[in-house]
């Protein structure tokens, strides 16, 4: 693609993206008093994980089998408390693993 | 500080591994697609957004128009607007405008989610060291993808897409374990998305939308069943 029309894209991209992540995180400097924003704040990431999560993953690999192994394992591991980098891993081994089982098969 | 920062870039470190497989996807299409490996890394330098990466780069080559192209960002990416809002409650003194508007540049999924999961609040030395690591695995594993993608043997290529995943879940699973509220929400939001998934007629919109309408919706009743006490939060 040509710099000269690759570069509006980029800027628009970038400026767009950035200015959704910037301006809230600069102008709210109060703490917020309610309750309710709190509480409801206090559960975005979670929700936004799990949202992002389910059902992608299972279409993550290019087959349903070998994502629900790499799932299983990570669920698995994740609920034990390993740290992130081990769980990334894990998944990754269990996938790998059945993508050979299912080219032995 | 110093120390600080060195605790944020290893904090990092497993993000920048799980976005290394991301990234590396992303540069091998964009070349297959049509861009030179320079622009591929330049847009990962400057976006920092794999979902709106991926959407982007269709638009771009078919010449769309650039209001289509701010639009399709703007829906997309607008979740980071509510993370920003919940971070801005977790930030310490050290976090002036100047800091602010620096660190949001990267203010991605996981780097959010890694910052809000600190039990104290976060200041500049953890969260410059927090964005470094994983902005430098983005633009590299772009890099390796565009240049080297056809190399890698589908076999591993496959095997590393679900790395991002697995560090989602070793986010959400161990305080859902801990905390019923936590739980339900969780629950509440993967309900959601498997609906707007699978339901005809839901399954339409786009999913920058329907993670919005999962995160607010599930964090709503969350927030209504399981109010937060003071200094849990």
């Amino acid at each position: 693609m040509s710099w000269s029309s690759f570069f509006p894209y980029l800027l628009v991209m970038a400026g767009v993206t950035y200015l959704i992540r910037m301006l809230p995180l600069t102008v709210f400097r109060k703490e917020i008093k309610s309750v309710f924003v709190k509480s409801f704040l206090h559960y975005v990431p979670y929700a936004v994980l799990g949202a992002m999560t389910f059902p992608d993953v299972l279409y993550s690999t290019g087959s349903l089998w070998t994502a629900l192994v790499g799932l299983v394992v990570a669920i698995i591991m994740a609920w034990r408390g390993r740290s992130l980098l081990s769980v990334a891993i894990g998944a990754c081994l269990a996938v790998a693993a059945a993508q050979a089982v299912m080219l032995l098969l | 500080m110093n120390r600080l920062f060195l605790k944020g870039v290893k904090h990092g470190i497993p993000i920048a591994l799980g976005y290394l497989s991301v990234s590396f996807t992303f540069g091998m299409k964009a070349v297959s697609d049509g861009l030179t490996w320079q622009q591929a890394v330049l847009i990962s330098m400057t976006n920092v957004t794999s979902a709106g990466q991926f959407a982007g780069l269709p638009l771009m080559l078919a010449q769309a128009s650039l209001i289509e192209a701010a639009l399709t960002q703007f829906i997309i990416n607008l979740r980071y607007a509510l993370m920003g809002v919940s971070l801005s409650q977790k930030l310490d003194k050290t976090m002036t405008t100047l800091h602010r508007m620096a660190f949001s540049f990267c203010n991605t999924d996981e780097i959010f989610a890694v910052a809000s999961s600190q039990p104290e609040k976060v200041g500049k030395g953890y969260l410059y060291g927090l964005m470094s690591t994983p902005w430098f695995g983005w633009a590299l594993g772009t890099l390796l993808g565009a240049v080297a993608g056809q190399l890698l043997p589908e076999f591993f290529r496959t095997a590393l897409g679900i790395a991002i995943y697995g560090m989602f879940l070793a986010i959400i699973l161990p305080p859902a374990r801990k905390e019923h509220p936590v739980r339900v929400v969780v629950v509440i939001a993967v309900a959601l998305s498997l609906c707007f998934r699978y339901i005809p007629v839901l399954n339409q919109l786009s999913s920058g939308f329907v993670i919005i309408i999962c995160a607010v919706a599930a964090s709503t009743v969350g927030a209504l069943l399981f109010p937060v006490k003071e200094g849990d939060a």
